[in-house]
């Protein structure tokens, strides 16, 4: 009776007492290490935060004189997102086929699986500035920018939505001698299309907040308005953008959360 | 299914209603892509020359030029650290945010509002907006990136944990009040250890998020491997955009496997 100890202590999450210490102190000085090697210049510092002031008081009040380029900058926007969404969904469903590992055979795999890691894995003001290059200033690199971002979204949560399809109904109609397409027409479809459409709207919310980002380097849209404004020093009409622009994406995170809780 | 239905020899899926619904869905969807296509301002040839200006470009990359490799490992390095110093100080930022903003455990009304007000702003301005703001405040460099990543970085965690906290489990709360255990002990003792999962997840994910945000950085002049890549497509240079394009595929890639070995470690 007498070692029962009237304290306790949680158990530690690294059973073993070196490893933890060691991976503890390594975190430290890595953290350490690094924050104290930055470069900070602090009269750089002191500098800007006149000049952020300067930013704040051109800022305020916020500008609506220009509304107009403001109205037709988001209606490009939205154009943008529009077509995006419905190009990357078209493109998203061959690519999710190719990359669903119950149906695609293995090399079809890995190729359907390495566009959608790709697309993924830059950043769409990246795609944007190469597609800037390629196809000229404007919406329609905005566009392809979106598209890659939309497939590298879309295919990857519908692949995995017909990697968990009841595979039943396939079998259904394989043994009643339907061909690829009728098995795929009402086997699969049906099956994914709830998904689908949710996807499809989430993309396009996402998609409009993007177009705001891609078009800070010359895809076209808002984002093109708004570079425009802060580049003429134009904070009021700048900081009025950036209002509208939050308004809109809180408004349309709302109307697609609508939508999708209705499907 | 209802006896008049045993009796008709063909079968439909919906009933007119679903169908009408379906079919007007489908209509308006097409109109909105119709007035899209119409009246964007595209020039057309644009359009059906992009496939072969992609290819040019590509042809023009291909290959990509590794001598330059040291200075891009360099700041491959440097834009790591800018993922993993941002997401910690946002992480230790954003409790407190967490806490106000969560139901449950905020003193006030007014204090509710604040946290939610610092998370919907947060959330709403992009990286590069913020990043944007910050180069006119620190200058160019990799500080404007850090605090811009902070900034983004403490409203999407500060949102998941307060929704995290407010799923508790509130008997343990209710346990060490009725025990007169202090505020300090009761979030330590009781809220802490049930959101401690949520808390490592978010955090993982928010790493990886991080990693790809602090690849554009620089291109906007606040620091890591954008620069590089800003300085390549000015300069027409693409074998070498083609190989920091490379190299932040595969930062993103071991990013995701290394958030992928944590999560299963940690949780």
């Amino acid at each position: 009776m007498s070692d029962v100890r009237d304290s306790w202590r949680k158990p530690p999450m690294i059973a073993n007492p070196v490893l933890r210490w060691v991976t503890i102190l390594g975190i430290a000085a890595y953290i350490v290490w690094s924050v104290a090697t930055l470069p900070i210049d602090w009269q750089r510092v002191a500098e800007g935060l006149v000049r952020a002031q300067r930013i704040f008081n051109g800022a305020i009040p916020p500008s609506f004189e220009r509304s107009g380029l403001l109205i037709d900058g988001f209606l490009e926007s939205l154009k943008i997102a529009i077509l995006a969404t419905f190009g990357g969904v078209l493109l998203s469903i061959p690519i999710a086929f190719m990359a669903a590992g119950n149906i695609a055979p293995r090399p079809i795999f890995y190729l359907g699986r390495a566009i959608i890691i790709i697309a993924r894995s830059f950043h769409p003001v990246i795609v944007a500035i190469i597609f800037v290059k390629a196809v000229g200033f404007g919406p329609l690199a905005g566009v392809l920018t979106l598209i890659v971002y939309s497939i590298g979204f879309v295919a990857k949560m519908l692949a995995e939505r017909i990697e968990e399809i009841d595979f039943g109904q396939v079998e259904a109609m394989r043994a009643a001698g339907a061909s690829f397409l009728p098995t795929l027409w009402y086997a699969i479809f049906p099956q994914i299309l709830p998904r689908q459409i949710g996807l499809t709207i989430y993309q396009l919310d996402s998609n409009l907040r993007a177009s705001a980002v891609v078009g800070i380097v010359g895809a076209g849209g808002i984002g093109a308005t708004l570079a425009n404004a802060f580049g003429r020093y134009d904070y009021d009409f700048a900081l009025a953008i950036t209002m509208v622009i939050i308004g809109v994406i809180l408004v349309s995170e709302a109307v697609s959360g609508q939508i999708r809780k209705r499907i | 299914m209802n006896m008049p239905d045993m009796d008709r020899d063909d079968w439909s899926r919906f009933t007119p209603r679903q169908r009408l619904a379906r079919y007007g869905s489908l209509i308006v969807t097409l109109l909105v892509i119709a007035w899209s296509v119409t009246s964007i301002d595209v020039i057309w040839a644009w359009v059906w020359g992009a496939p072969s200006q992609m290819g040019d470009l590509l042809a023009r990359m291909f290959p990509p030029d590794p001598s330059n490799l040291p200075s891009i490992l360099e700041v491959l390095w440097e834009t790591v650290n800018i993922a993993t110093i941002a997401t910690f100080f946002a992480v230790l930022i954003s409790l407190p945010v967490a806490y106000l903003a969560a139901q449950n455990t905020t003193p006030n009304r007014a204090t509710l509002w604040l946290g939610r007000f610092i998370l919907v702003s947060s959330r709403s301005i992009n990286t590069i907006i913020w990043a944007l703001l910050f180069v006119a405040i620190f200058g160019p460099g990799v500080v404007a990136g850090i605090v811009a990543i902070m900034f983004r970085s403490v409203g999407f965690i500060g949102k998941l944990l307060g929704e995290a906290i407010e799923e508790i489990d509130r008997r343990p709360v209710e346990a060490l009040e009725a025990t007169g255990a202090s505020r300090l002990k009761i979030i330590v003792y009781a809220i802490v250890p049930q959101i401690m999962p949520t808390f490592w997840a978010v955090s993982i994910l928010r790493w990886d998020i991080n990693l790809r945000e602090s690849t554009v950085l620089g291109l906007v002049g606040a620091g890591g491997i954008g620069i590089i890549l800003q300085g390549a497509i000015d300069t027409f240079n693409w074998p070498e955009a083609a190989m920091v394009l490379l190299a932040i595929l595969a930062l993103v890639i071991l990013g995701e496997i290394v958030s992928a070995m944590l999560r299963r470690r940690i949780l």
